[in-house]
């Protein structure tokens, strides 16, 4: 049985011999076991893309007609005010564009053991979470007589989030630097440091004040611990995975974000390249339409080849092409033609737009074969 | 304190608004203030509107004072009696039209019965929420909304008869049919609107069944010998006009038979019909090509060189001739000036236009379809009694449609055909379902229109019952025959040498972008180029500076504009478009320079 499966080895990705290795009976005869593996190696060679198969427009039909059909929905989450999030056809836009600035970040974050279990979840999602001041300040006040802005901290707010005022000082001393922070009375109140701030200054950073930084992780806006499949997880709204994945207490295999790009940052460009196709395939599963993966391998695998995520824009990929008159036949020909005629590019007309201007046979399917005779062939 | 605003414009304050609008209101009643104005007071903001601007939409309503209606029955008798007109109620305060703004501070009730002493308002009819055509749909309130949409934007599609004088009229682009019949379900808007005198449908029977598969997809059956009584029949009528037009330095056009030595002058059989005016004569047959007006205009340009020419005096031919797929019977010729007080000439072409596969027909229902098939009398599924149904409709398009009346109406034109009497089916205030169905029962059929019907091929008796009834068909006017096209060989642009766009141009079928991207997807990357082959060219090459040479053909040479004729030159096929493409490339300084290698 080894024996056979060795021969096979070469003709067979070892995924598929370790496949039959699992599935094929115990007690099988020797004809019948080689009659299944030939079986095999002709399916799986009818299933491969034969040489000049244009796979790419194939793959752009298959993606784009069940995007014709997907609804511009938004999935809310029951119980959490303004948490939603966007799936349909704008997040495909939006994964396929290569947009750095997503609409909606999210995190699924899983934890390790006792912390799975339930343990502190309730303090590991306050920890987690980022909190500003306006987020504990009950009152934010600007007094120009003095040209000071005076803070109220809501003390129920603070103390759930165990927050003392030692640590709050500390904080907003960092996040303000060019202000002074002083408490009396329980009211914090900032002033300039330097004497000739006038009042105008002081009301433009009200803003700044608000939005200071106390404590948790940066971009992690809302929080919702949820129990699943028997383990507490948090899923965030928001979105930062270097920082998460540095807790001690997350479990960094299988803790994600949406943010293709954080991915790349953080785990590299073979990371994101399956993160992308995770985020492309789950919105057209949920929208019950049904499309070959291979297909979404192949436009991660063009986003992803060089090394750096490009999206399907006219900055991205299409900028990638060899063609002058394919980029040029795509968005803004003018600046294409211009560049291209200034540093004498050339056209090797190779693929299937230049050729379809030209009139020509373009390179593939019948197109790509050619039948070469020997013009002296009976001399010999 | 509120403030008041006249038209948008601010004019000053009140102190006690309600107080104002109160006696604003009722010296509108008494004609001090005219009748167009409204008035509307905003709690909210507690701002005081009068409007008195154009282009308001404004509607009538009944006043109501202390819960009573101020129209009584002595009104009603004088206006029977026509002694009182609608203009009366209104001067007399009686009846009062509202704007959208004055409607928000109003209690309006539906019915007298529904009357309070708050109310304000009465509703004349609930009818009035819709708008003369839609009325036109029977029983319509037990549509589906958005088929009562449908169904009253088709009416204004119908071909019927739009005006007695349709025949001395000189109409672009009209359709008159030749049997119009008054609808026997109808409502009283029909009344209102006098559609007796323009109606625009035929009332036909109606079986609800497939056959053959020819009615799928919203299709419907058509019964030959229908049509041949003159079901849908139709004529379309199209003018042609020419004028005498003037041109600068004197010169102007000249309406009569051309020249032969004309520049662009056509065969002597397409003048054929022409008499010494340079005028096609009454009833005469075209078709297309033939020359309707005959007409010649000026040379197009007479400045610079062309006076040198020898040719420059002759003149150009602007014949109005009959379009590609046209025909039709000369009708009426009108002869007149226009208001420049130059000569103008309208010939009006009369077609007739038999109902045929594809045409469109539709109940008033929104229940639109083509013409699948037309098939002969002997050939029809009939009925016990012998009734072979003009029209079969598919009962595909009822369960997704709701369009409930529809059927009601099958049912409804059913009794009225058979009781020989007008069925009123007013939206809100139709004759109910039920009574329809007992008078049936009573003429002796079945109280839910169906009846045992038999195969008209085989004679065999249907399984089942079909429902069939009587209903009023409208016939719109897109028909096939303005619509029809195809090309295999034709006109040219003379930029591209691509084929024209447009029916009208004898166009081709666009093979776009995306069709484009399914050959190369198949990999039928030949039949592709085969199918782009429309501007293909073959041009010569200078294979040392990669542009194109140029071919003599009277010295039999090839030469490079640029390297002259010691070069190898090559001939290569590229598309037209292509060959432009890098002509405009050098015309912006770009320069293409192209390299050839072996195919092989």
């Amino acid at each position: 049985m080894e024996d056979l499966l060795k021969k096979y080895e070469e003709k067979l990705p070892s995924a598929i011999i370790d496949e039959i290795r699992e599935n094929m009976p115990k007690k099988i005869s020797e004809a019948k076991a080689r009659e299944i593996l030939e079986r095999i190696e002709s399916e799986y060679e009818n299933m491969k893309a034969e040489p000049g198969e244009s796979v790419g427009i194939v793959s752009a039909e298959s993606i784009g007609e069940p995007g014709t059909q997907m609804t511009l929905n938004t999935f809310h989450f029951a119980g959490v005010a303004e948490m939603n999030i966007t799936t349909g056809l704008p997040r495909i836009i939006e994964i396929l564009d290569g947009r750095k600035q997503i609409t909606t970040p999210m995190m699924e974050i899983y934890l390790k053991k006792p912390y799975s279990q339930g343990k502190d979840i309730k303090k590991i999602a306050m920890y987690i979470k980022e909190t500003k001041l306006s987020d504990i300040a009950s009152e934010i006040t600007l007094n120009i007589a003095e040209s000071r802005i005076e803070v109220s901290i809501n003390e129920e707010k603070a103390k759930e989030l165990g927050i003392t005022e030692a640590k709050l000082i500390q904080a907003l001393k960092i996040s303000n630097k060019t202000l002074s922070v002083d408490i009396k009375k329980g009211t914090y109140i900032f002033k300039a440091k330097s004497k000739d701030e006038n009042a105008n200054q002081i009301y433009k950073s009200k803003d700044k004040i608000k939005e200071s930084y106390i404590r948790g992780i940066r971009g992690i806006k809302q929080i919702l611990p949820v129990k699943k499949e028997g383990e507490f997880m948090i899923i965030t709204a928001g979105s930062n995975l270097k920082k998460i994945l540095s807790l001690p207490f997350v479990d960094e295999t299988r803790t994600t974000t949406n943010d293709i790009f954080e991915i790349e940052d953080a785990l590299g460009i073979e990371a994101s390249r399956q993160a992308l196709i995770n985020e492309v395939y789950k919105v057209i599963d949920t929208q019950g339409l049904n499309v070959d993966i291979r297909h979404l391998m192949l436009v991660a695998d063009t986003m992803c080849f060089n090394g750096k995520l490009k999206g399907i824009t006219r900055y991205g990929v299409v900028k990638e092409k060899a063609s002058v008159l394919a980029r040029a036949s795509f968005e803004t020909p003018i600046k294409h033609l211009i560049s291209a005629s200034i540093t004498g590019e050339l056209d090797p007309l190779n693929s299937v737009v230049e050729n379809v201007m030209l009139n020509q046979p373009v390179p593939v399917g019948t197109g790509l074969p050619k039948l070469v005779t020997v013009k002296d062939a009976g001399k010999k | 304190m509120a403030d008041v605003y006249l038209s948008g414009k601010y004019i000053g304050t009140t102190d006690s608004p309600s107080e104002f609008i109160s006696r604003v209101r009722e010296e509108r009643r008494k004609g001090i203030i005219p009748d167009n104005v409204n008035i509307n007071h905003n709690h909210e903001s507690n701002e005081v509107f009068i409007e008195a601007a154009r282009g308001r939409l404004r509607r009538p309503l009944i006043v109501v004072k202390d819960g009573k209606p101020t129209l009584t029955d002595q009104h009603i008798k004088q206006l029977e009696k026509k002694e009182a007109r609608w203009s009366d109620l209104v001067k007399q305060g009686i009846i009062e039209y509202l704007d959208a703004s004055e409607e928000d501070n109003t209690l309006i009730a539906f019915f007298e019965s529904e009357l309070t002493p708050k109310h304000t308002h009465l509703e004349i009819t609930p009818l009035a929420i819709f708008g003369l055509v839609t009325a036109l749909v029977p029983y319509a309130n037990f549509n589906s909304a958005q088929k009562v949409n449908t169904g009253s934007k088709n009416q204004k599609q119908a071909l019927g008869f739009y005006a007695s004088n349709y025949h001395i009229r000189m109409d672009m682009d009209v359709n008159v049919l030749h049997y119009p019949q008054k609808p026997v379900v109808k409502s009283v808007m029909h009344d209102i609107s006098e559609y007796d005198q323009h109606p625009s449908g035929q009332n036909v029977v109606v079986a609800v069944m497939s056959y053959k598969g020819y009615n799928m997809e919203d299709a419907i059956i058509i019964n030959k010998a229908s049509i041949e009584r003159g079901l849908g029949r139709g004529t379309y009528f199209r003018p042609m006009v020419a004028e005498e037009l003037r041109y600068s330095g004197g010169l102007v056009d000249e309406i009569s038979i051309p020249d032969k030595d004309v520049k662009g002058y056509k065969s002597e059989k397409d003048y054929r019909y022409l008499e010494e005016d340079g005028i096609i004569y009454p009833e005469a047959k075209v078709k297309e090509g033939d020359v309707v007006i005959g007409k010649t205009s000026p040379p197009r340009f007479l400045s610079g060189m062309d006076q040198y020419r020898l040719a420059s005096d002759t003149r150009r031919e602007s014949s109005l001739i009959m379009k590609h797929g046209e025909e039709g019977i000369v009708d009426l010729i009108l002869i007149t000036e226009n208001g420049e007080g130059n000569k103008l000439v309208q010939v009006k072409i009369r077609d007739e236009r038999i109902p045929e596969i594809g045409d469109k027909l539709t109940s008033r229902h929104g229940q639109k379809g083509v013409i699948g098939l037309i098939v002969p009398h002997t050939d029809m599924p009939f009925t016990i009694s012998g009734i072979v149904p003009d029209l079969l409709f598919s009962p595909h398009g009822i369960p997704s449609r709701m369009t409930m009346a529809h059927l009601i109406e099958l049912l409804a034109g059913k009794t009225g055909g058979l009781s020989g009497r007008y069925i009123n089916g007013t939206i809100f205030d139709s004759e109910p379902e039920e009574a329809l169905r007992k008078e049936l029962l009573g003429l002796g059929f079945r109280d839910n229109g169906l009846e045992t019907m038999y195969n008209g091929e085989t004679g065999e008796k249907f399984t089942v019952r079909i429902f069939v009834g009587n209903m009023y068909y409208l016939r719109l006017k897109h028909m096939v025959a303005n619509k029809i096209h195809s090309r295999a060989r034709g006109p040219i642009q003379l930029l591209t040498r691509q084929p024209t766009e447009g029916r009208a141009k004898e166009g081709g079928l666009r093979l776009g972008e995306m069709e484009k991207d399914t050959f190369v997807a198949h990999g039928a990357s030949l039949l592709l180029k085969e199918r782009f082959d429309s501007d293909r060219t073959v041009v010569p090459l200078c294979e040392n500076c990669g542009i194109i040479a140029i071919h003599d053909e009277f010295k039999k040479k090839n030469y490079c504009p640029i390297c002259g004729e010691s070069v190898e030159i090559s001939f290569i096929e590229i598309s037209y478009a292509f060959k432009l493409m890098l002509d405009e490339f050098k015309s912006m300084g770009i320069y293409p320079k192209m390299q050839l290698k072996s195919k092989y």
